[in-house]
């Protein structure tokens, strides 16, 4: 298989990991089976796949508190993930952090995020790290359109533009902050023109082609690696589940049952797929057989969880300051 | 009496005041149509509109700011911060606006500025949501802190903070918002720095406030049953606190437990045990004892969070070796 074509099985394949993940999460939240808070990404896979396609194992990004599919797309394991929303010992942060706070240095993922635009600043300074240590390394922040609204987005834009700094800033217009619809929270309809404010590069695309995501995130990882400083990538999208697991908005207040239908139908993964096949790129075969992994590896997750034992509650006093 | 939930109480607060006075508004993160977190109801934005039940985008220091600026022009504005953690992103106009402007600027103006929160988490939301950082703000001097346990205080101390010509933090329990209490129908205003006995006894005061009220309920019933008899003190308010409630009590008892769910170290029980020792201390017959949450960030899993929050079990573990020394 030439590279491109292994790249885009692998993105169909990350994609299809991202929703299986997510899907057996809402079964299991449904059965009250795991704790906590869930803000589901289901819908959104195609733009936290494109840019992490696009991005070197020792790059960075920070996420936010809809992180699964970032987490994912940059190599994290389902199974450590799974043990983390489980509460156990052998999850990525040891059963302290849960789903809105999953972190792994090795895999550059600083940290998923409760507070809404707290990354977009740990993301500048990681930047600006990499300026001062001198690697080529870049920094992709992710956010909601939501976010952009915070002052820390306004300081973080200014201050990399101002230093020149590798950070792709990727807004996931998902159109909704909770239940506030993007045109009731700001008054310019496409985010990525904020970027004329901060002199730096910027544009738009479709967030449920991954295709077009990864090519933009190249640019912008190009131009980041050759010190040519931020950008500010919007990715049109939509979240297909509540704001979070339980979010009981049965009866449409602040979007309509025929919105939400329309995005299904526009299924980022299926669209993908379609695509490959009509490239005859890629046979069904594939596709049944990439299906047959993934749920045979969330299986697995779903058994090491389990099997994996909690961690004691004197943990609780551990890991706060470093020796 | 009839019974209705912490967080209907607290609607019915903000309605009553709202058709009271004009100049009453909310303001905050999906306050509005949709009305599903801790200060909203669909009902309160149908009768009032987008004018008065007001959302906004996702931007705290603009949203207290905001507020702020209309306290002081001639509105009574209600600024709603979804979880007290998200406050910290208000802090300065907080901290160093909303507190100083009357004081610093000679004491002519008022600030009218009900800010609303809530705190305590225990539904395993992790380090960032879950928190109980009242503390924060009773350091602050020039603003009012209230942290009420049931429904029927919620509405009294929710009007009263509505009318206050000062900057009041409010803050609503996330575990409490769906319990019911007695309301009474009438009109009923909670001054602020009363306390409330919950739960009158001789051996030992327990002195606490919002969720932790319960936990010394549930272990009052617990004790008795070892004819340990513990009174209940809820503060309703921490500032001003009611300290003479507090000295009166540890009159009685001779022995003094101060339980809040906030991280023990530099907590609210601080001040009040300091304030005890000085002007209490001929009462007392064994140390003073704080009972905090312990001092790490709030962990996600739930063994984790069980072990570091205050429980009943605990208080009575503590009052039972109180009683014992
Ligand atoms: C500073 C801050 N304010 C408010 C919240 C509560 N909150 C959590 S997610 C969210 C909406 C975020 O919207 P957006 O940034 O568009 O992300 P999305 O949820 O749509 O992915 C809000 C208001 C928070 N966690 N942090
Ligand atoms: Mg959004």
């Amino acid at each position: 298989m030439n590279p491109q074509s292994e790249l885009k099985l692998q993105m169909y394949r990350t994609m299809l990991r991202i929703r299986r993940f997510e899907e057996k999460l809402v079964e299991l939240k449904a059965r009250a089976s795991i704790p906590g808070l869930l803000h589901l990404y289901i819908g959104e896979e195609a733009t936290a796949t494109g840019v992490c396609a696009a991005l070197l194992p020792n790059d960075f990004i920070t996420s936010t508190h809809r992180g699964h599919g970032h987490c994912i797309a940059k190599g994290g394991e389902i199974s450590r993930m799974m043990a983390e929303l489980f509460g156990r010992i052998t999850g990525y942060c040891k059963g302290k952090g849960g789903s809105m706070h999953i972190a792994n240095l090795e895999l550059g993922i600083l940290g998923a995020n409760g507070i809404v635009g707290a990354g977009m600043p740990i993301a500048g300074g990681a930047g600006l790290s990499i300026k001062m240590r001198g690697t080529d390394q870049v920094v992709a922040c992710f956010f909601g359109d939501g976010a952009t609204n915070q002052g820390a987005f306004h300081e973080s834009l200014n201050m990399a533009a101002l230093w020149k700094l590798p950070v792709i800033y990727i807004c996931e217009n998902n159109q909704y902050a909770i239940s506030v619809a993007q045109n009731r929270s700001t008054s310019i309809k496409d985010v990525y023109m904020r970027k004329d404010a901060y002199g730096i590069h910027g544009c738009m695309v479709d967030g449920n082609d991954v295709m077009a995501v990864y090519e933009a995130a190249q640019d912008a990882a190009r131009r980041a690696r050759n010190g040519e400083g931020p950008t500010l990538l919007e990715c049109k999208t939509y979240r297909w589940r509540g704001h979070y697991e339980g979010e009981a908005d049965r009866t449409y207040t602040y979007r309509t049952a025929e919105e939400i239908e329309g995005w299904k139908k526009g299924c980022p993964i299926e669209r993908f797929r379609k695509k490959l096949l009509e490239e005859k790129a890629f046979v069904q075969e594939d596709f049944d057989r990439i299906n047959l992994e993934v749920k045979q590896e969330i299986e697995e997750a779903i058994r090491f969880a389990e099997d994996s034992p909690f961690p004691e509650p004197e943990d609780a006093l551990k890991g706060l300051y470093a020796a | 009496m009839r019974e209705i939930t912490f967080a209907d109480a607290l609607i019915e607060a903000l309605t009553e005041e709202m058709r009271h006075d004009e100049r009453v508004f909310i303001m905050g993160e999906d306050v509005g149509r949709f009305g599903m977190i801790y200060l909203a109801r669909p009902q309160l934005w149908e009768e009032f509109g987008d004018e008065r039940v007001r959302d906004t985008p996702i931007s705290e220091n603009a949203i207290v700011g905001f507020a702020l600026g209309a306290a002081i022009t001639g509105m009574r504005p209600v600024a709603d911060i979804m979880f007290c953690d998200l406050m910290a992103v208000a802090m300065d106009q907080i901290v160093n606006q909303a507190a100083k402007v009357r004081y610093m600027f000679g004491g002519d103006i008022k600030v009218p500025l009900v800010i609303h929160s809530s705190l305590g988490g225990m539904r395993c939301a992790a380090a960032q949501h879950s928190q109980s950082l009242e503390s924060w703000f009773t350091h602050v001097p020039g603003l009012k802190v209230a942290i009420p346990s049931t429904p029927s205080d919620a509405k009294g101390l929710l009007k009263a903070a509505i009318r206050d010509d000062n900057p009041v933090l409010f803050f609503g329990h996330q575990q409490l918002m769906h319990m019911k209490g007695p309301v009474p129908e009438e009109e009923t205003l909670i001054p602020f720095g009363m306390a409330d006995i919950k739960r009158e006894g001789r051996d030992v005061t327990v002195v606490t406030y919002s969720m932790m009220v319960h936990k010394a309920l549930e272990a009052g019933e617990e004790l008795e049953k070892q004819d340990i008899h513990i009174e209940v003190i809820d503060l309703r308010t921490l500032n001003p606190w009611d300290k003479k409630a507090i000295l009166k009590s540890v009159e009685k008892t001779g022995r003094l437990l101060i339980v809040h769910q906030a991280t023990t170290t530099s907590g609210f029980g601080a001040e009040i045990a300091a304030t005890v020792a000085r002007e209490g201390f001929e009462f007392l017959i064994a140390p003073i004892r704080r009972l905090g949450g312990l001092d790490v960030p709030v962990p996600f899993s739930p063994e984790l969070e069980n072990f570091v929050v205050p429980n009943e079990q605990k208080i009575i573990e503590e009052v039972i070796s109180m009683v014992g020394e």
